[in-house]
């Protein structure tokens, strides 16, 4: 009995984690919105921006996978 | 916890979507040592066997006018090499070999995992973990090398107000020592869910033989959404080597130029 109550704990802060991938997703959008949005108004300059915005993708997409992590870690090793 | 889900009997899925990073021993079924050999060492082995194929004897001809594969092999040469001078400088240049070593490396990894039956080998944490961590042991010694104390200087923003600084150096140093972390689950991360994501849709390809009303719909469906997925998977994996590369650039810039 106890061990179905911490089973069903974790399966539910494993689908609450999933919730992280909304935030990366907000990020992810917001970066290269922001990018594109310059990159129409100055075409020439964008061609040189291509990596910052790649590194400002990882770096917002890092938090979500981290939340991905957690839930892997509640499915699989709790 | 999760391996008892297993088996069509109960309704369930026909395999479990994790089951494809298991490491298994190539001969037998003993047990998994340090010397045993694997599908992790004989994809990896396949994974160094392409990269020869490509850079060594793809550009062996030298020809002047290249052929497909010499081009391919000085247009990531290329690609990288400018990489590096723009991110990490004229002088991160001595690191080119390092991160070209890595790019490719990782670039044929994730893409020798796409094929069907493949392990990818990028997507254990343990591999991505030692590539990170070597990073990180370089950016360190090579700042200590490079700056003596100075180094010290990259958790210093000496642009901020005096007040401030000391707030932002604890921050400064969080995010230092969580680089190997993200460094290495972003990759590892990117390549589990992608995997995982077309085996559960493969899990569902096969309901048509269970049942024919629901297969008619749940069967083209999965079918589709694996094909797209795939070709979502081809882009991440390049994007995956690329970011990994780039950020490997921009350690080695702090550690080169530690003052902002």
């Amino acid at each position: 009995m106890e061990g179905d109550i911490v089973q069903m704990g974790a399966y539910i802060g494993a689908g609450l984690a999933c919730t992280g991938m909304g935030g990366a997703a907000v990020g992810v959008g917001h970066v290269v919105g922001n990018f594109l949005s310059g990159a129409l108004r100055n075409p020439s300059a964008a061609g040189g921006q291509t990596a910052t915005m790649f590194i400002g993708i990882a770096f917002a997409e890092a938090l979500g996978i981290f939340s991905f992590l957690v839930a892997l870690l509640l499915m699989f090793a709790v | 916890m999760a391996t008892d889900a297993h088996g069509a009997a109960e309704g369930g899925l026909v395999f479990h979507p994790m089951d494809q990073f298991i490491v298994k021993p190539l001969f037998g079924h003993g047990e998994v040592g340090i010397f045993t050999l694997t599908n992790v060492t004989l994809w990896m082995a396949l994974t160094v066997l392409a990269i020869f194929a490509l850079l060594v004897l793809g550009t062996s001809g030298r020809a002047t006018i290249p052929n497909r594969i010499q081009s391919i092999a000085e247009l990531a040469y290329d690609f990288i090499r400018k990489m590096v001078e723009d991110v990490a400088g004229k002088d991160g240049l001595v690191f080119f070999p390092y991160v070209m070593t890595l790019f490719v490396f990782i670039l044929f990894a994730n893409f020798l995992g796409l094929l069907p039956m493949a392990f990818t080998t990028t997507s254990h944490i343990a591999v991505t973990a030692v590539l990170a961590m070597l990073v990180f042991l370089t950016v360190t010694i090579v700042g200590f090398v490079k700056n003596g104390v100075g180094f010290f200087g990259l958790f210093w923003v000496s642009s901020a107000p005096l007040a401030l600084r000391p707030v932002l150096a604890l921050i400064e140093v969080i995010s230092y020592f969580v680089r190997p972390v993200s460094h290495s689950v972003r990759l590892a991360g990117n390549m589990m869910a992608g995997h995982a994501v077309i085996k559960v849709f493969a899990a569902f390809a096969p309901t048509i033989i269970i049942s024919t009303g629901i297969g008619l719909v749940v069967t083209p469906l999965s079918i589709l959404a694996i094909a797209t997925i795939y070709a979502l998977e081809v882009l991440v994996a390049f994007i995956q080597a690329y970011v990994f590369a780039i950020l490997t650039c921009v350690y080695l810039k702090d550690a080169l130029h530690p003052h902002h």
